[in-house]
């Protein structure tokens, strides 16, 4: 099996595992509970938190545990909005944004807040100065992701948070779930970053666990309420055992990008070259410093990109047409649509996902079955 | 050049007649044990204690000073040779190093040495045109200047400063006699101890637990915060000593009436106190009473209660205020501890309406229907002593287990 879908989600990584079912098993009890039990399993959790937090560097920000990144980017995108409705009810977020931000701006906007969608250049970059132009004297929140989780631009948050700098009184939060273990710490832990969401299945945690950084001195409204967890910004049972885990999966992942990120580029040039090379193809995530190595869009022109997923997964090789959450909707991927690209590219669109478990000679057997592919399709269609 | 000395005022000390140089022996040996990770010299004189400093970074080294006890102030030091041209250069490094911020200045002068060239006023002349000089910018002002360089000029050397750090206060620790706390694990008993220790006192602790009533992170817990006074007891460790006391606390509700469980409660409480005292040699009882704070602490609770021994019992709190203590508290780090949601052997028996106003007659009278020697005999020969030391972990025992997982 060749697994090529990292940013739908990645396998557990067998040393996380094991942490999670030592934590389950030895720390069982509930940390808000009295007893011993509660007690232990409570400091599993605030250790976690200490290490965490060690391994970020953080000084003045602090962490919130979740239950992932869909759920983060609606604690910080509500939350915020819903604190500061009183200042303002203007929120800027990017075109290509996650639906966990855009469908939580399209709710606010129901509620009525207004929204502006901040278009890409072609690249997919949204550039600082169409942030700038954007930026209302009732604006409250700005939300741009690090790394597109489709194609997978960089987006140039330190510049962006230099337009950011001379607007302190607004909260700007950074979508980060793509960008772990991709030496990319500089960009969303830059000191302007009020909030950062990250979830733990993208970098081979478990799943139904994540993380906020965030800026304790900007109000946010609990979206789940209850028992009173988390000070109180996010209530219910904390996970300790996922906790604890996605702990020591960041910790890996982490201590292995350098060496990661350097198969991700060799990877990438194969792909690459194999596309550019051949005709029928069509490179989205180009080979340049702007993209990560290890998130590659093309589409093969004239076929669907879904039954390319199905050819390639009878010879056992997985991948994603676009966003996997969307994948089943049928829609074009608003990402792509947003760039302005050829419609052709949009309905074949495919993107190649690395984990740090892959290897170089993974992608040589891919290579040669989009090679055979080209012949099969030929049949097929 | 940079600061070569930190010179340490003595506190209370000039006041100690004869005794003084016991103290002050007291203080060095202190300050040499804590500083014993520094690579420092530590000379005492009659009005001074110097830490040369050898190289060393002085921040760490005055953070560790201010928690001895029996400091008054801490003066970051440039001591140089009797030579002018070295007194200039000093006083040129200090205003550089400190006068970013400061808009006047002013040159105090204090001369014991009165062989020295110049007198104290042409002193200050001298370095103050040179600060003007140099430093267009500052101008002097002899009544609030922002920045006070003093030049003191003794016989053997030159010492120059200009910041004056606060130190503890108090009297060195282990000068004033053994002593016993009655540590409960709330917030005003382990600030009690750190007032005791700042009079020199030295500590046991004595913490009354009820297993199964209470857990064993209640005990664990009083252990942490008797380690959390370690820093200002002047020694690497402290003696704890748990009474077990539930089978007294059974005893008594089975038999007293409810009005006045508290009060027989305290009583026993402190009978113990003072067995465990008398056996171990201390001077006195130390306790967190605060007057008026709850029912056991008013005057007529503690007349009550009291009657039991003639050992002074030494209430530092006895009217501060609450906000006073949590004060210290937080400034001791024992706060947060101190607030962890464990029962202690106080609340758990606690009745819903205790007598504020006992009678002492009557809680003798009702003392009469609990066998009282059999009952603190027989929790004396169950204590349990442990020596408290500020490299263990008495709360989180599992540190090390959880962060092998991450």
């Amino acid at each position: 099996m060749i697994y090529f879908d990292n940013s739908a989600t990645t396998p557990i990584a067998p040393g996380v595992l094991d942490t999670y079912l030592k934590v389950a098993q030895n720390f069982p009890g509930n940390p808000s509970s009295l007893h011993q039990l509660g007690r232990k399993a409570a400091e599993v959790l605030e250790l976690s938190r200490k290490q965490l937090k060690d391994l970020l560097k953080l000084t003045t920000k602090e962490i919130l545990f979740t239950s992932g990144g869909s759920e983060g980017d609606n604690d910080v995108i509500k939350g915020v909005a819903l604190a500061r409705k009183i200042s303002g009810r203007h929120l800027i977020v990017s075109a290509v944004e996650h639906d966990a931000v855009l469908q939580s701006a399209h709710q606010l906007e129901k509620l009525g807040f207004e929204v502006t969608y901040l278009a890409p250049n072609h690249d997919g970059i949204i550039e600082p100065s169409v942030l700038k132009e954007a930026i209302r004297p009732d604006t409250i929140l700005v939300s741009i992701m690090a790394v597109n989780n489709e194609i997978g631009v960089i987006e140039p948050l330190n510049e962006l948070a230099q337009v950011m700098k001379e607007h302190p009184q607004i909260v700007f939060h950074v979508d980060a779930v793509q960008a772990v273990g991709k030496n990319l710490e500089e960009l969303y832990l830059n000191p302007r970053i009020d909030f950062a969401t990250f979830s733990a299945h993208k970098f081979h945690g478990p799943r139904g666990v994540g993380f906020i950084i965030y800026n304790p001195h900007r109000h946010l409204m609990p979206i789940i309420s209850g028992g009173g967890q988390e000070k109180n910004l996010r209530s219910g049972t904390e996970n300790v055992a996922a906790i604890a885990a996605m702990v020591k999966a960041f910790r890996l992942e982490v201590a292995d990008a350098k060496v990661t990120q350097t198969k991700y580029h060799e990877m990438k040039k194969r792909l690459l070259s194999f596309l550019n090379q051949n005709t029928g193809f069509y490179v989205v995530s180009k080979d340049s410093p702007i993209y990560t190595p290890s998130i590659i869009s093309f589409a093969v022109k004239g076929v669907k990109g879904e039954t390319i997923v199905h050819y390639l997964e009878s010879q056992d090789i997985y991948l994603s047409t676009t966003s996997a959450c969307s994948s089943q909707n049928h829609r074009p991927s608003h990402v792509l649509k947003s760039m302005n690209l050829p419609e052709e590219v949009m309905t074949g669109a495919l993107r190649v996902s690395l984990g740090s478990q892959n290897t170089i000679d993974e992608m040589n057997i891919f290579i040669n079955n989009l090679n055979k592919m080209k012949d099969d399709i030929k049949v097929i269609n | 050049m940079k600061y070569n000395e930190l010179m340490i005022r003595y506190g209370e000390l000039s006041t100690k007649g004869k005794n003084r140089g016991q103290f002050i022996e007291h203080l060095r040996r202190d300050v040499k044990t804590k500083l014993a990770n520094f690579q420092v010299k530590v000379v005492t004189t009659r009005d001074h204690l110097h830490v040369i400093l050898n190289d060393e970074d002085p921040e760490p080294i005055i953070k560790v000073l201010q928690t001895i006890f029996g400091i008054q102030n801490i003066c970051e030091v440039v001591r140089v040779e009797l030579s002018v041209d070295e007194i200039k250069a000093a006083a040129l490094f200090i205003v550089n190093n400190t006068g970013q911020n400061a808009l006047t200045f002013k040159v105090r002068t204090k001369r014991s040495n009165r062989d020295f060239l110049h007198g104290t006023f042409e002193m200050n002349n001298l370095i103050g045109d040179l600060i003007l000089e140099k430093h267009p910018g500052l101008t002097v002002d002899v009544h609030d200047p922002d920045l006070e360089l003093t030049i003191e000029i003794r016989s053997d050397a030159a010492y120059l400063y200009s910041k004056v750090i606060p130190g503890a206060h108090g009297m060195p620790a282990g000068t004033a006699g053994l002593v016993q706390v009655m540590l409960s694990g709330g917030i005003d008993s382990p600030v009690a101890a750190y007032l005791a220790l700042k009079r020199g006192m030295r500590v046991e602790m004595i913490h009354f637990y009820s297993p199964p009533y209470t857990s064993p992170q209640a005990l664990a817990k009083s252990k942490e915060l008797t380690k959390k006074l370690i820093p200002f007891t002047g020694s690497r460790s402290v003696q704890f000593i748990a009474v077990p006391f539930a089978k007294i606390q059974e005893n008594i509700k089975q038999k007293v009436p409810e009005g006045y469980l508290m009060t027989i409660q305290r009583r026993m409480m402190l009978r113990i106190a003072d067995r465990i005292r008398e056996l171990r040699h201390g001077l006195a009882i130390v306790t967190g009473e605060s007057v008026g704070q709850v029912a056991s602490q008013t005057l007529e609770s503690m007349m009550a209660i009291n009657d039991v021994t003639n050992t002074p019992v030494i209430r530092p709190l006895v009217s501060f205020d609450k906000n006073e203590i949590i004060k210290i508290a937080k400034d001791i780090d024992t706060f947060e501890l101190s607030i962890m949601p464990f029962e202690d052997c106080c609340t758990i028996f606690a009745p819903p309406q205790p007598k504020t106003k006992p009678r002492l007659v009557q809680a003798q009278e009702y003392e009469k229907l609990i066998e009282v020697d059999e009952l603190i005999n027989d929790a004396l020969e169950h204590l349990e002593i442990t020596n408290i030391e500020s490299d263990h972990n008495y709360l989180n025992g599992e540190e090390e287990q959880i962060l092998n997982l991450l």
